[in-house]
């Protein structure tokens, strides 16, 4: 009975606050926002700072439409059905006008289903798969991040500069890590036709063998490795490699090794001279990162990780969505989301009206060491606009309706 | 793969394998003499880890300061298990069987969310080994040195422990109450002391275990759980109460697991095959495979008979048709009353709740369980996906084929699991359903990955949530009704019968078998049938369904209601469903709060919640009379 009572209870208590609670122009505008805090605590942690941070910014310069805003924030387990539930919690019992969030690819994709299915605007932070804008893409969904696809592609320059033949590959066996799989072998051979993937390793997510993993790609003498690991199976992946003297006289290009949530771990064993795309925070001395960097040392006094730069980009997103429709309407709110454009740390981005992907791009470098601790070095900024495919290849991809 | 790279994978399986031994030899002993499922084993491994990382900054770099720190991290845990065993498990051990599994995983939830706290969410790579960190060189390939010294600590350890469990009074006093620790309660030898003993050794080799991979593995808050299942599948592989067997079994695993990843991928008749994929699962095919051939694993002895440390379960007391029938107005009123994601969520706890009657008819009245639930539940999910998605059948039909193609599974596994008993029978199921996950989880191109498949809504007329509450409430609630309705036909008898007494049962002519076959096919199919009613709620389904998560939150919900009542698998579903729902939303560590509650419960109802309050009532009623 327990059950019942509360429930009934919270229900009616959440119909007197409806019925008697500041409606109108007082009352916060409320976004949704659902991520599985407990399941990727290293990246979301900081996260949630950076969102703490834009909702701090957006309401001391007057909120959106004269209101503030609220962000009600939902930890979804890391698994869809438990996001679709509190995704519902969020619309109907919330009453939150739209969603944001999310991190791994299966709940990304559920609940950008969802969305559809609700018609509700949902603007997916960090999901990476590449099917949530394209293969799976719908009307309702949005994408801030850049892409395993885009940060794949952003690679392949340095990558086929090198010509080398054989290419040793390794990858978290799941979305994340096939997809960026075939992005590189189907980007590299269109380059360098005579490219030869000599090994594939494909160890389950969290539990890399990784002293065998690494003899397995040095019996095959590759020139070359490309790695998609992060985590705690990078770091394993890094140590055993180093000792067994797998990197000696090869060549590794490894996804998201620069971001500081997965470099500052390695600390002195960080793997010099390795491309990687990251995000080299103390560096970037643009007028909107350093008024981002300042504010968010200032109020948190730790540096920010790649999370931080998402979180604050999506609420920003969403407020400057809210602020062009001018109303709250979900079919105005997506109207204005597409073709969006605004500023964030990383530079001006547009949400592109073709495929809902944002142009927000990444850094590209090299991972040196300098006093016992990891940094990117010979960085350069890629605009998320060059490393994305033709619109035609994008329109045969993507559903029509 | 030259003769090289077939002797270096070699010793890369072994190096694996001693860690892994370690974790499990502790967990085997702990499981041979107190009878606990002991989930809490991964964490007190983790703790190991981050204990070691904390004393190694704090006791320096060298030698002496890591091995020291080594030594003391496992002795650290060590009390940490004796904490563990003092506060909480002592006081349930006469609890139903498997309850003191709900105590651990409570603990599971707790120590998470303190090491969260404790160390942050970074991921923390320790040091190499002082005068370890070099390889050496082996037939021209490089292997680190530190590897080597694993490998014969794995030897070094065993024979520890032989000298231990053979040479001394505390060893013969672990090894009789292995084998009948009723008998050595009789002849006066205090348990208490005894038990506590054994959980200090075996958290110590568990948090050995760990400390000793800190130059070998990050220390991070994913160890627990990846840890404790293969640490369960090599104690059953070995044989419980086997330390040997354990080792043995770890080295095959370890072995196996290197040479999947050492062959790579092949290509045979065409057919590429890639066996480094094959590392998702090839300790659970092994396992089955183990089962299947030698039911009480490779060094195990068939499990003499236990005299129950619990009396045994009581009778049965089938449900009053009044207090039923006010139930289900209540709940079709629910939604004339309250808002519209009370509806949602009751049809959540709709679901579980056929989910969890299934799992408790199987391990309560029919006396087996399932460790591997999930796998009825998921595959039901995503028959209703595919058959409604790829098959192209209608929403309504796709829901009412599903739960029988998750009875076809369970035919097939069912015949199998039963001719286990115990725990063994339990890790078998689990086996099952990991070898499902992994399928679901590795065929893209039928199931979607690991991305599940999603655009699986119900029918227009369905679509409302109120309706498609109803809809639930209706299959569900037939579903418990039909399952509560077998429980007291004579085949319900039959299977008390069986597990209360098998001998009797088959002297009477009861092929027990058979009708042991048959709950888990019906069994089967209803945990499909909630899995096909939740598939089209959600929208979507991932292999999370399949998942081990999935299964132990059964397992969680039956043990928190009661499992020794009729309606406490439903009252712990609609609790546990709930409590995670509010929990979560109010406080960001509700992990951590989720296992106090947890733990709260365990110890004030050793029954379950339902058990408990129908314990007071009959109280009450005694005194009032």
């Amino acid at each position: 009975m327990l059950t019942r009572n509360q429930l009934l209870a919270g229900a009616t208590a959440v119909a007197v606050l409806s019925m008697f609670g500041p409606a109108g122009a007082q009352a916060p505008i409320k976004i949704g926002e659902l991520n599985s805090y407990k399941m990727f605590p290293a990246f979301l942690e900081p996260y949630k700072k950076g969102i703490e941070l834009a909702v701090e910014e957006v309401n001391a310069a007057g909120g959106a439409l004269g209101r503030k805003i609220e962000i009600v924030s939902r930890d979804d387990n890391g698994n869809p059905g438990d996001a679709v539930r509190v995704a519902e919690e969020l619309l109907s019992r919330e009453q939150v006008s739209f969603l944001i969030g999310t991190f791994p690819s299966h709940v990304g994709l559920a609940v950008a289903d969802f969305a559809k299915q609700r018609k509700v605007l949902f603007i997916a932070a960090e999901p990476l798969t590449d099917k949530l804008v394209w293969d799976a893409g719908n009307a309702y969904t949005f994408r801030l991040r850049t892409s395993t696809y885009m940060q794949t592609a952003m690679l392949i320059p340095d990558a086929a500069k090198l010509k080398k033949k054989r290419w040793a590959i390794v990858y978290p066996n799941y979305e994340y890590g096939q997809s960026a799989t075939a992005a590189f072998k189907k980007l590299l051979k269109e380059k360098q036709p005579d490219v030869e993937f000599v090994v594939e390793q494909a160890p389950p997510l969290g539990k890399i063998d990784a002293g065998a993993v690494a003899q397995a790609l040095a019996d095959a003498k590759p020139d070359a490795i490309f790695s998609s690991l992060f985590g705690a199976d990078l770091a394993k992946f890094v140590r055993e490699g180093q000792t067994r003297g797998l990197f000696k006289g090869v060549e590794v290009f490894n996804l998201l090794a620069g971001e500081p949530e997965y470099l500052d771990p390695l600390k002195e064993e960080a793997p010099v001279g390795w491309y990687v795309t990251g995000y080299p925070w103390s560096e970037i001395k643009t007028p909107e990162h350093t008024k981002f960097l300042a504010a968010y040392q200032a109020k948190f006094k730790d540096y920010p990780r790649l999370g931080s730069v998402v979180g604050y980009a999506t609420v920003m997103s969403a407020v400057e969505t809210i602020k062009k429709a001018g109303s709250l309407d979900q079919a105005k709110l997506i109207a204005a989301a597409s073709g969006l454009k605004l500023m964030t740390p990383f530079g001006m981005i547009e949400f592109r009206p073709i495929d809902h992907q944002s142009t927000m791009g990444a850094y590209v470098g090299r991972i040196g060491v300098k006093d016992g601790k990891g940094y990117m070095k010979d960085w350069r900024f890629v605009d998320g606009k060059v490393a994305l495919p033709t619109d035609a290849e994008v329109l045969k991809m993507r559903p029509k309706n | 793969m030259t003769f090289a790279s077939i002797i270096i994978q070699l010793l890369n399986g072994l190096a694996a394998a001693a860690s892994l031994f370690l974790v499990s030899a502790g967990l085997s002993l702990i499981f041979g003499v107190t009878r606990i499922v002991n989930f809490a084993h991964g964490s007190l491994y983790m703790l190991g880890l981050y204990g070691a990382y904390t004393l190694i900054q704090a006791l320096g770099r060298t030698p002496l300061g890591f091995w020291s720190a080594v030594v003391l991290a496992a002795l650290l845990v060590g009390l940490a298990g004796v904490l563990i065993e003092v506060l909480v498990l002592r006081r349930i051990y006469r609890a139903p069987e498997l309850f003191q599994l709900l105590a651990t995983f409570a603990v599971v939830l707790v120590i998470k969310d303190i090491a969260l706290f404790v160390w942050g969410a970074e991921d923390l790579v320790g040091p190499r080994a002082p005068g370890l960190s070099m390889a050496v060189e082996i037939l021209g390939k490089r292997i680190p040195a530190y590897d080597l010294l694993l490998i014969a600590i794995g030897p070094v350890v065993l024979g520890v422990m032989w000298l231990l469990l053979t040479r001394t009074r505390w060893g013969a006093l672990v090894r009789a109450a292995t084998q009948d620790r009723e008998m050595v309660g009789a002849l006066g030898v205090d348990q208490a002391k005894l038990f506590t003993s054994v959980f200090f050794v075996g958290s110590v080799l568990a948090g050995l275990g760990g400390a000793l991979q800190i130059p070998r593995e990050p220390a991070n808050l994913d160890l627990d759980l990846a840890v404790i299942a293969d640490a369960f599948v090599i104690t059953v592989v070995g044989g419980l109460g086997s330390i040997g067997g354990a080792f043995l079994a770890a080295i095959i695993i370890g072995v196996a697991k290197a040479f999947c990843i050492g062959i790579g991928t092949v290509t045979w008749f065409g057919f590429e095959i890639s066996f480094s994929k094959l590392t998702l699962v090839v300790e659970f095919l092994i396992m089955a495979v183990v089962l299947v051939a030698r039911p009480y694993g490779l060094l195990g002895k068939p499990q003499a008979l236990q005299r129950l440390a619990a009396d045994p379960a009581p009778p049965l007391t089938a449900p009053s048709w009044k207090i039923a029938l006010v139930w289900v107005v209540l709940l079709l009123a629910v939604p004339l009353v309250a808002d519209r994601y009370v509806t949602i969520l009751l049809t959540d706890i709709v679901c579980f709740a056929l989910f969890a009657v299934s799992l408790h008819f199987i391990m309560g009245p029919a006396g087996m369980v399932s460790f591997g639930h999930a796998a009825y539940f998921g595959l039901g999910a995503y028959a209703a996906g595919l058959l409604f998605k790829s098959a192209g059948l209608p929403m309504e039909a796709a829901l009412l084929l599903a739960p029988l193609c998750a009875g076809a599974f369970a035919v097939v596994y069912g015949w199998f699991c039963v001719r286990l008993s115990g725990v063994y029978l339990a890790m078998l199921t689990l086996a099952f359903a990991q070898i499902s996950w992994s399928v679901v989880f590795q065929w893209d191109s039928l199931t979607g990955g690991s991305n599940g498949v999603f655009g699986i809504w119900p029918s227009a007329w369905l679509a409302d949530k109120t309706t498609y509450y109803y809809l639930a409430l209706a299959c569900c609630g037939t579903g418990i009704a039909l399952l509560w309705r077998v429980l007291f036909s004579p085949f319900g008898f039959v299977l008390r019968a069986g597990r209360d007494s098998p001998l009797r049962a088959e002297a009477i002519g009861i092929d027990l078998r058979g009708f042991q076959w048959a709950a888990f096919v019906l069994v089967g199919a209803l945990a499909g049938l909630a899995g096909s009613v939740y598939a089209f709620s959600k929208g979507s389904i991932s292999p999370s369904t399949i998942s081990i998560g999935q299964s132990t939150d059964g397992l969680i919900m039956v043990l928190l209601g009661g499992v020794e009542t009729l309606t406490g698998p439903v009252a712990g579903a609609a609790i546990y469903t709930w409590l995670r729902d509010v929990v979560a939303r109010h406080t960001d560590f509700w992990r951590a709060v989720m296992g106090g509650v947890i733990l709260l419960i365990v110890l004030l109802f050793p029954q379950g919640l339902v058990g408990g309050l129908k314990a007071l009532f009959l109280r009450w009623k005694e005194q009032r009379a």
